[in-house]
């Protein structure tokens, strides 16, 4: 079974509908792209899938479970990090690491065990008793991601994660995805930059609350015959300015 | 359980490691108590006074003797006329000048009636109704004991005891309210910008995207500024008791557990605070323009509210604090137990209630 199904998923706030009847599944060990512009409903519908909000109507399963009513299941079973940092600015590295396993319920030798390898895949063992806030911020991000899946969740969700750091850094970052994702980690990831949409398996791009295309970005680029996501994104904002 | 614990672990590593929290935690009391009792009182001590005995007799000079023995006026001068007692309020020094009719002990004997005028600066109008009120209750004292002497017939015998605090000590009112000020300020405020931190810092939504139940998360965050509303508590006690000299009449148990209340009850609020807002800064504004400064004004604590014109009297009873003075006076001064303050603790609980339901409905409504 697919870890992410969705059926007609929406969410209206009044009279405004944010996301419109969307329908998509992604697949096990996927790197799956959720593009838009802002407003476009893609935090929603992230929300929704996150079990923090309900859905108006529509159907959606998330790691074999309901939205509407196993939302707790849910949350046991995804990691996530947002835009904004996940992290503590004035807890250490390690107490991060520590506060974030214990609320998942890992044990202490677990959550041990983990700080060690995790430290070492991070190179940051040196930095372990240093506040999160004198870190520099791709470290944070890449940091903020790795505690995102410390519990082996089977999927990640990813809202907007390398706002605001160097191409060097991002492409690093994202070597930490591919990684994850390797291992059979569902990757669900909303991005402005279009570069980083070609790093994706599948790619989805909303507009007004709809899924407006949906494919491999080689095959989006064929579709729309762009050179780039990048004109694959133009095309489809210049469609809605247009009606 | 075990979440609980990581969970209030971090919550003390954010406020040990703060310093401007741990100054707004334990600072502030301790200086705001020294403040308020040693600096900011109305009570008169050593006040300087002038006196004109015009008469200089045995009578007068036990007059002038009786007034400066209490320890509340000091004489600072002797006048010789009445010209010079408009030059000795210029020089302002004196608050009060006492004039002593001449033949003071002569009109005494012969026509039962001696003659004292007393002069004060009312540009302190507060100061000088407190002097005058002490001079005069010391001259009906004086009189008092001279028509024991004389067995005079027909004299109204006024005999005022102040209850409950005889010295008048203001401190006695500070304590108490210092306290409720501090425990309100501290948990209300804090909570409610803890809470606001976390929102305004994105970790919010990590932690609800966590299996940490919301109820866990709220209460993992106010736990520990319960303990440490309740050290403050009893730091301020202990300062009350052992510096000011206040009493502890009533149950300890009894008043302890009405401070865990009060702490609940601003705590409570504090969350409410923080379920209308996002950001630091607008908890923090409303916490003190919106909770302390009306606490200060109308809880009774500076301003008496029995002076207040009746739409502040109304206001003045939805502030969670005039409750809690009310409280802690009793018991402390009176030594009243539960069965005299079950009125009042029982508005408090109702009143924490409402906030936690309000708070509730207002967490609902943002995650549908």
């Amino acid at each position: 079974m697919d870890p992410i199904i969705t059926n007609g998923l929406t969410k209206r706030f009044g009279s405004f509908i944010a996301t419109n009847a969307i329908t998509f599944e992604v697949k096990k060990g996927e790197i799956f792209g959720f593009l838009g512009a802002n407003g476009a409903g893609k935090t929603t519908a992230m929300r929704m899938l996150c079990g923090l909000l309900r859905p108006s109507s529509g159907t959606a399963k998330v790691a074999g479970y309901d939205v509407y009513t196993q939302s707790e299941k849910i949350k046991q079973n995804i990691g996530y990090m947002s835009q904004k940092f996940s992290l503590y600015e004035d807890l250490k590295v390690k107490e991060n690491i520590r506060f974030y396993g214990g609320i998942y319920g890992l044990s202490d030798k677990a959550i041990k065990e983990k700080t060690t390898q995790l430290l070492k895949k991070l190179q940051m063992e040196a930095e372990a008793d240093q506040l999160v806030s004198a870190l520099p911020l791709g470290w944070k991000q890449k940091l903020s991601f790795s505690i995102a899946i410390l519990h082996d969740p089977s999927i990640v969700f990813l809202d907007e994660p390398t706002g605001g750091v160097d191409p060097l850094t991002r492409r690093q970052f994202w070597d930490l995805i591919y990684e994850a994702a390797s291992r059979g980690v569902t990757v669900f990831v909303t991005t402005h930059y279009m570069d980083e949409a070609e790093y994706c398996d599948r790619v989805s791009i909303m507009v007004d609350g709809r899924i407006r295309a949906l494919d491999t970005p080689r095959r989006l680029r064929e579709q729309f015959s762009a050179a780039s996501m990048d004109d694959v994104f133009l095309q489809l904002a210049r469609e809605k300015a247009k009606s | 359980m075990r979440q609980f614990i990581v969970f209030a672990r971090k919550e003390f590593y954010h406020i040990f490691r703060d310093r401007r929290t741990l100054l707004i935690l334990f600072g502030m009391p301790i200086v705001q108590i020294i403040l308020f009792g040693f600096a900011i009182t109305n009570e008169i001590k050593n006040a300087d006074i002038a006196v004109l005995d015009q008469s200089k007799d045995y009578y007068s000079s036990r007059l002038v003797q009786k007034l400066t023995a209490g320890g509340y006026f000091r004489i600072d001068r002797n006048l010789r006329d009445q010209s010079s007692i408009t030059a000795a309020f210029r020089e302002g020094r004196i608050k009060m000048a006492v004039v002593i009719a001449p033949e003071f002990s002569q009109s005494f004997h012969h026509h039962n009636k001696g003659r004292v005028q007393l002069l004060a600066d009312a540009g302190d109008p507060n100061t000088a109704t407190t002097l005058i009120n002490y001079a005069t209750a010391i001259i009906g004292n004086f009189q008092q004991e001279l028509n024991g002497e004389l067995e005079l017939p027909l004299t109204i015998d006024t005999t005022v005891t102040m209850e409950y605090n005889p010295a008048l000590k203001s401190v006695f009112l500070f304590v108490p309210g210092v306290m409720t000020l501090i425990l309100l300020l501290v948990s209300a405020m804090m909570t409610s910008i803890t809470i606001a931190r976390e929102k305004e810092l994105g970790t919010m939504e990590i932690l609800l995207v966590s299996p940490l139940p919301p109820a866990l998360i709220i209460v993992g965050k106010v736990v520990p500024y319960i303990v440490l509303s309740f050290i403050n508590a009893l730091i301020i006690l202990t300062m009350g008791v052992f510096i000011f000299g206040m009493p502890i009449k009533g149950s300890l148990v009894l008043l302890l557990a009405e401070c865990v209340l009060f702490v609940l009850t601003s705590l409570s609020l504090g969350i409410l605070i923080s379920s209308v807002t996002d950001k630091q800064q607008t908890a923090m504004m409303a916490s003190m323009m919106g909770l302390l400064m009306p606490t200060a004004l109308l809880s009774g604590f500076i301003f008496p509210i029995e002076s207040m014109p009746l739409p502040l009297q109304w206001l003045s009873n939805i502030m969670p604090a005039k409750w809690f003075i009310i409280i802690l006076k009793d018991i402390m001064l009176k030594g009243s137990g539960l069965q005299y303050v079950w009125p009042q603790t029982l508005v408090l609980v109702g009143m924490t209630l409402f906030f936690v339901i309000m708070s509730i409905r207002n967490f609902k409504i943002r995650l549908s």
